[in-house]
C-alpha cells in the first residue's frame, strides 16, 4: 500500500501564510520516514491532513490511489498527537480509551508496558507519559495501514523512549504499517527511520 | 481526638435536608388544602401562638395551614415550568450546536429576542395572554425561562465538537451517535441537572411576582403571592404576623432549591472528588 500526497497547499486563512505549497510526499508501507523541520514548517499541519483532520486548499492525499475522503468508517492512516491530554476525554476511564480503537489487540497493550492497574483511571489519575502509551495502542488497532506520529515522545524519559520506540519498530514491521514520524531530535529520527526528510531544504537524508 | 467532617458528607447532608424540607412542604401542602379555606371569625386576627405558629388572619384562617398550600402550589409551579423549560433548552441548545450556521442563527435569535425583553414584562405579558391563573403562569414561566440554559448547552456542545478527542473518535470510525452517547452526554448531563435544579427558585419567585402583582392566579387561591399582598394591606394595623412567616418561609424554600443545586453541582463534579 501507497500513502501519496500530490502537490498539496495549505493555510488555515485566507490571505494568511501559506504554510504548505506544492507538497508531495510517498509512504509505502515498509518505509520509516522521519521529518525534520525548525518550528512553524508546518509539521503537525502535515500530518493532520495526511489523516484526514484537515483538507488541502490545493492537490490530493491518495491512499492506495484512492482519496483519503472517500474512506468511510475507519480511517486507514491514524495520527498520534503530540498531546495525549488533549486527546482522551477527562471524564472516561482509560479503559474507555482502548475499547474506543478498532480491537486493539492485548499484545499490543502489553508491549507498550500499559499496567492493568491503570485501565480503571481517569486520565487525571495518570502521568502524561502513561496516557501517552494508551494514546498509541488506541491507534493500533486492525484496519491501520499507516501511522502518523507527531513528536510522540517528547515528554517521556529516556528509557521509556526507547521501550515506546522498540515496540513501535517492531510493530509496524511485523504488521507491515508505514510510519512517519516527526521531532526535532534528529539523533533520535536517524535511529528509528529508514529515511530522513527534511522539510525546510525539500531534500531527502 | 477531633474528628473533621469531610466536605461532600457535609454536602450530602445539606442535598438531604433540602430535598426533606421541600417534599414535606408538598406532602403537608396536599393535606392541608381543606385547612387552609376554612374561615372561622370566633377565631380571627390571633397572633402567634402554640396552636396556630403563623397565627390567624382577619377571616379566621390558620396562616400556617395557607402558607405550607400556597408554597407546595408555588413548587409544582416550579417544577411544571422548569422541567418545560430545560427540555427546550436541551432540544434547542443541541440544535443549534450542530445542525448548521442558519440552525444556530435561529436560536440564538429567539434567545436574544426573548432576553431583549423585561422579564417581568414578557412573563406578564404571555400569563394574561393565555387566560391567567394556573395555566397561564406555567406557561409564562416555561416560556421565559428557558433562554439562559440553552445558551449554556449551546456554547458546551460547540466547545466539544472542537475538541481533539472527539474529532479522534470520527477518524477511529464511530458515529455521531456514540459520540454524543460516550463523549458528549457525560459532559452535558452534570450542568443539564444543576441547570434544572437552579431554574426552581427563578419560577418560584416569578411565579409569586406575578401573583402578588395581581396578573397571576385568581384571589380564592391561597397563594404565596396572594397571601403577601393581601397582607400588606393588614401591616399597618399592625398585624406583622400575616407577612412574615410566609416571606420568611418563600425565601427559605429558595434557598433549599439554591442549596439542592449547588450542592448537586460540587457532588457531580469529578475536580472536586478529592475535597
Amino acid at each position: 500500500m501507497m500513502l501519496e500526497a500530490r502537490e498539496i497547499s495549505f493555510q488555515y486563512e485566507k490571505n494568511s501564510r501559506m504554510i504548505l505549497e506544492n507538497f508531495s510526499i510517498q509512504v509505502e508501507s515498509t518505509d520509516r520516514i522521519g521529518l525534520v523541520a525548525p518550528s512553524g514548517f508546518g509539521k503537525t499541519t502535515l500530518c493532520k491532513i495526511l489523516a484526514g483532520y484537515e483538507r488541502p486548499l490545493g492537490g490530493e492525499v491518495l491512499v492506495d490511489g484512492k482519496a483519503l475522503s472517500e474512506y468511510r468508517g475507519y480511517c486507514p492512516v491514524q495520527m498520534i498527537w503530540q498531546h495525549p491530554e488533549q486527546s482522551v476525554n477527562p471524564r472516561r476511564r482509560m479503559r474507555a480509551v482502548i475499547e474506543e480503537g478498532n480491537q486493539v489487540d492485548p499484545s499490543v497493550v502489553d508491549g507498550l508496558g500499559i499496567e492493568a492497574d491503570w485501565m480503571n483511571r481517569f486520565p487525571a489519575e495518570i502521568s502524561g507519559g502513561e496516557m501517552q502509551r494508551f494514546c498509541i495502542a488506541r491507534v493500533l488497532g486492525e484496519g491501520t495501514r499507516f501511522l502518523l506520529a507527531d513528536e510522540i515522545s517528547t515528554m517521556l524519559d529516556l528509557i521509556t523512549q526507547s521501550q515506546i520506540w522498540h515496540f513501535l519498530i517492531e510493530e509496524t514491521q511485523r504488521r507491515k504499517i508505514g510510519l512517519l514520524t516527526v521531532s526535532h531530535s534528529e539523533e533520535l529520527l536517524k535511529k528509528v527511520c529508514t529515511k530522513l526528510y527534511y522539510l525546510e531544504t525539500k531534500t531527502w537524508g | 481526638m477531633k474528628k473533621k467532617i469531610n466536605g461532600r458528607t457535609l454536602l450530602l447532608f445539606w442535598l438531604v435536608l433540602s430535598v426533606l424540607f421541600l417534599t414535606a412542604v408538598c406532602i403537608g401542602g396536599s393535606f392541608l388544602d381543606e385547612t387552609a379555606r376554612v374561615t372561622d371569625f370566633s377565631r380571627k386576627n390571633i397572633s402567634p401562638c402554640i396552636q396556630y405558629p403563623f397565627g390567624t388572619d382577619w377571616l379566621g384562617r390558620d396562616m400556617f395551614a395557607r402558607t405550607i398550600r400556597g408554597l407546595s402550589i408555588s413548587i409544582l409551579i416550579g417544577v411544571c415550568a422548569a422541567s418545560v423549560s430545560a427540555v427546550a433548552a436541551f432540544l434547542l441548545g443541541v440544535v443549534s450546536a450542530t445542525m448548521g450556521k442558519m440552525a444556530d442563527g435561529i436560536v440564538t435569535w429567539l434567545i436574544d429576542l426573548v432576553m431583549g425583553i423585561p422579564h417581568m414584562l414578557l412573563l406578564i405579558l404571555i400569563c394574561v395572554a393565555s387566560g391567567r391563573g394556573l395555566k397561564g403562569v406555567i406557561l409564562g414561566v416555561a416560556l421565559t425561562h428557558w433562554t439562559s440554559l440553552t445558551r449554556l448547552i449551546r456554547g458546551e456542545v460547540l466547545q466539544l465538537k472542537e475538541q481533539n478527542y472527539v474529532k479522534i473518535a470520527y477518524k477511529l470510525g464511530k458515529g455521531r451517535w456514540y459520540v454524543a452517547m460516550k463523549h458528549m452526554a457525560p459532559q452535558l448531563f452534570p450542568q443539564f441537572v444543576v441547570g434544572l435544579v437552579l431554574l426552581f427558585p427563578h419560577a418560584i419567585l416569578h411565579e409569586s411576582g406575578i401573583t402578588f402583582l395581581g396578573f397571576g392566579l385568581s384571589n380564592e387561591q391561597p397563594a404565596i403571592g396572594i397571601i403577601l399582598s393581601e397582607a400588606m394591606k393588614y401591616l399597618v394595623t399592625g398585624k406583622w404576623w400575616l407577612a412574615l412567616f410566609p416571606g420568611i418561609m418563600l425565601v427559605l424554600t429558595v434557598i433549599c432549591f439554591y442549596t439542592m443545586g449547588d450542592s448537586l453541582r460540587k457532588l457531580i463534579d469529578p475536580a472536586s472528588a478529592h475535597q
